[in-house]
């Protein structure tokens, strides 16, 4: 006998929601081997990886820190792949945001008033605009992929980074370090909670949610952008126009991206370093599809990821585990996502080998 | 009985796609040299049945005697072996190669091409199916590319040749020209099993019929002998609706869509451009646009609806006011409606519910005010459409893709109406739907015509154009003929149009 795939007649809905359970459940077991292959006590790390980051105050605020610009990403990007615009490089826009956004800081220094801080969210949300801009054009000009135009743009986007404060950012009184000075005070996002890093960047990416939820439920445009997505012939038939719509979905993604990369810098970090993201852009494509691509599911799958980062840092200390096996589990998780989804749309089917009655 | 065993013979053939069962039971004898026609609605079971016999599908129950012998189809190679051919209604040719490079490719071993060449020049020329085996594909009409399915399967000398749904691509006088090679072939002891809908053919061609309804055979009948009348009541089992045209109607008012001069080249490399278009479509007519597929309706219809535009506005106008460089959604603000080709994936999105449906050619504001949906309204509104069209849908609710063809084609038939167009352009509304679904779908164009509404209708069936078109013109090779009114032209004449003849050459004829 062998095992066969046949397509299902209509979809299967519950594996739908089904599916990001099972793959954190797999993804879960194939951590644990894999610590058991590393010679740790599997339960020990997972324990470590999952539960540790959740025991206090701290650790709370710091997963909502985390989760702010995976939620903040990830909500572009879900809007973008439901017209089929594949915003892969939130990332690069990210790191141009917190440059514009950096940039209007130390532009005025100490002279900022009141409205410093809202010109530099401004500047962030204009510069990830703007990156994502580039792509959209050559999308819709040149017809040049924007899985490609985006990812690219993102190697670029760490390279000016770096350009930037090793060159004409560089903190003088640095030691030569490759860093900026540190925001004044009054560039900094005021914290929530007090002895804690979580900031109002945590709001801002909060209320994505449920926006992003009226824009594609409710929505006129949001109704454009998933006809676009589902069926572009139909697209065509009704009117929608498809330019306008990767121009929407890309300046969107990448205005938010570059809000994340903003509170980022203007945030617990507090200056431009020349990493300042330890790929959130990308772990956020991860976590939209996490997230069945619905704000709400996304929330979720932001809060998952966050966990990872800040479990994987633990698994560092306690453990003596690279960091690396938070990439690995990351990719485990992506894995087993796409895996399970294929029984949404099909099943298996067990084919005996006895041949058919002649 | 016969006392050769039938060439083919098909016992208890059953056939289970999930829950659906597509054949039933399924029994059937095909004679040598016998033409034997399987009839049935779209959705009786005949395209399962003849992959079944051809090896495309494999059956859950039943037997296959082929010459008396119990054997079993695996794969269409095997039933290319025993002598099985089919020429499918889509054709499977490369139009970048030649007709004897596309032949040789369907043989699978190597050929040696001049020896090829040589033998298709034969064999075309005993059975009267003149094809030039040096010719690219791209180059062929579809009449001369359904030529070249058949000489496909001739070469493997065949005897048993199943042909779908042949003549859905053919002008009247191809037909004629394939019966006579399907009359020949039978002759000579081939037998064939022909598939159709319509009955008219498989009285002239087939010297047997089988009916099939909801995957069991319901009826056999000598379609010789038996009236359209019966056979389409077999078919659906019931009696057929007449649609009602009143005789008195008020003559078509002044035009509502004037095109002049419209000329496109095609973006397909192997489309067809447009040349110099010109008809008024006038208020409360029926406007047919005959032609086999092909010939230039995709990219008329495009230019039509806004989907691509012209070269200049007044190329084409609605209600006085040139349209020609405006897009789809304002030249629908403008009154019109278009019905599309496909239904799902263009009509309509399979995944959305029947009222966010409704919502994709919506004009009117209030269905979404402020860039807001509002829900309750297009519910509503959809409903109205599924009551009004007598849609079978579980509700407003249910995902386009739920639905059967006929259905949705209803529903977006309704959805068109139902936003109060001044014209309607509709393209093969009835293709690929039940007899019933098409009569209602003839009569909703009637009665918007009625209403003082434009209706432009592309159509690929005669029948169906002189049955409910005020005036015919056909499209051939991206050229329209001048529109001429029903009672002063032929299926003949059309026919001939159809087929590239000058009218002035149609005249004479």
């Amino acid at each position: 006998m062998r095992l066969s795939l046949e397509p299902r007649t209509s979809p299967w809905p519950l594996m739908s929601a089904l599916a990001p359970l099972l793959a954190v459940a797999l993804a879960t077991l194939g951590a644990g081997i894999l610590f058991a292959l590393m010679g740790r006590d599997p339960l020990a790390a997972l324990h470590a990886l999952f539960l540790s980051p959740l025991d206090s105050v701290n650790g709370l605020a710091e997963l909502a820190l985390k989760a702010t610009p995976l939620l903040l990403c990830a909500i572009g990007i879900a809007i973008g792949v439901r017209a089929n615009v594949w915003n892969i490089g939130a990332e690069g826009q990210f790191i141009i945001g917190a440059i514009c956004g950096g940039g209007v800081a130390l532009y005025f220094g100490p002279d900022g008033g009141w409205w410093l801080l809202p010109l530099m969210l401004l500047a962030g949300v204009a510069g990830g605009m703007a990156w994502a801009a580039v792509a959209a054009f050559l999308r819709t000009r040149f017809n040049a992929h924007e899985i490609l135009v985006t990812l690219m743009l993102s190697y670029t986007a760490v390279q000016v980074l770096g350009w930037l404060v090793h060159g004409p950012w560089q903190d003088p009184e640095g030691f030569n370090f490759p860093q900026t000075p540190l925001f004044e005070p009054g560039a900094l996002l005021p914290v929530l909670i007090e002895g804690t890093r979580v900031n109002l960047g945590a709001v801002f990416a909060l209320l994505s949610v449920p926006l992003g939820s009226l824009l594609l439920g409710r929505m006129m445009v949001g109704f454009r952008i998933r006809v676009v997505g589902l069926a572009p012939g139909a697209a065509r038939y009704a009117g929608f126009s498809e330019a306008g719509t990767v121009w929407f979905c890309l300046l969107l993604s990448g205005g938010l991206a570059g809000l994340a990369g903003i509170c980022e810098v203007a945030g617990p970090i507090g200056q431009l370093l020349p990493v300042i993201s330890p790929g959130y852009g990308f772990a956020a494509i991860i976590v939209a599809f996490l997230g069945r691509l619905h704000p709400v599911g996304i929330l979720f799958a932001a809060l998952l990821m966050a966990l990872l980062y800040l479990g994987g840092e633990g698994l560092q200390i306690s453990q003596q585990l690279p960091l690396a096996v938070t990439g690995v589990i990351q990719g485990m998780l992506l894995f087993f996502l796409l895996g399970a989804d294929v029984f949404i749309g099909y099943r298996v089917r067990i084919v005996p080998r006895t041949p058919r009655h002649a | 009985m016969n006392p050769v065993p039938p060439r083919l013979r098909l016992r208890g053939i059953t056939k289970h796609y999930g829950a659906t069962i597509a054949n039933d039971g399924i029994d059937l004898a095909v004679l040598p040299g016998e033409i034997h026609a399987l009839l049935g609605e779209n959705g009786a079971g005949k395209s399962t049945l003849v992959k079944i016999i051809y090896g495309v599908a494999a059956p859950d129950a039943g037997e296959i005697l082929w010459q008396g012998r119990a054997v079993a189809i695996s794969d269409p190679n095997a039933a290319r072996a025993l002598g099985i051919g089919m020429v499918f209604q889509h054709f499977s040719l490369f139009e970048t190669l030649t007709v004897a490079e596309n032949i040789a490719l369907g043989l699978g071993t190597r050929q040696d091409m001049a020896a090829l060449a040589a033998r298709l020049r034969d064999v075309a020329a005993r059975y009267g199916l003149a094809v030039d085996p040096g010719r690219h594909v791209h180059h062929l009409s579809v009449g001369e590319r359904q030529r070249v399915e058949i000489l496909r399967c001739l070469l493997q000398d065949p005897s048993l040749l199943i042909m779908d749904e042949p003549t859905s691509v053919l002008t009247p006088q191809e037909t004629e020209g394939l019966f006579a090679m399907l009359r020949r072939l039978a002759g000579e002891g081939c037998s064939i099993l022909y598939i159709s809908h319509k009955l008219e053919e498989i009285q002239a061609l087939c010297h047997r019929a089988t009916v099939l309804r909801a995957g069991r055979v319901v009826a056999e009948c000598d379609p010789r002998t038996a009236t359209p009348a019966a056979m389409a009541e077999m078919m659906i089992g019931g009696s057929l609706p007449q649609t009602r045209r009143d005789p008195g109607r008020a003559p078509a008012g002044p035009p509502c869509m004037v095109v002049r001069g419209l000329s496109l080249p095609s973006d397909d490399p192997f489309g067809t451009g447009l040349r110099d278009i010109a008809f008024a479509l006038r208020d409360g007519e029926i406007l047919g646009i005959a032609g086999v597929a092909g010939n230039g309706q995709k990219e008329l219809l495009a230019a039509l609806s806004g989907e691509t535009l012209a070269a200049r506005a007044d190329a084409v106008t609605i209600a006085g006011r040139p349209v020609g460089r405006l897009g789809v959604a304002a030249r629908r603000r403008l009154g019109l409606a278009f019905v599309p080709e496909e239904r799902l994936g263009r009509g309509a999105v399979a995944e959305l519910s029947l009222a966010e449906n409704a919502l994709l050619t919506a004009t009117d504001p209030d269905l979404a005010p402020h860039g807001f949906i509002c829900f309750d309204r297009l519910r509503r509104f959809a409903a109205d459409v599924i009551a009004a069209f007598k849609v079978v849908a579980p509700g407003p609710d249910a995902p386009a893709g739920s639905l059967s063809g006929g259905n949705m084609q209803k529903f977006i038939i309704g959805r068109e109406i139902g936003h109060a167009p001044r014209l309607l352009l509709a393209a093969h509304p009835t293709w690929g739907v039940d007899v019933g679904a098409a009569m209602a779908i003839h009569q909703a164009l009637i009665d918007l015509a009625a209403t003082g509404v434009g209706v432009l209708l592309v159509s690929e069936d005669l029948a169906e154009l002189f049955q409910i078109c005020d005036r015919i013109a056909v499209l051939h090779a991206g050229r329209l003929s001048p529109p001429r009114p029903v009672a002063e032209t032929t299926v003949d004449a059309v026919g001939l149009l159809m087929g590239g003849m000058m009218p002035e050459a149609a005249h004479a004829a």
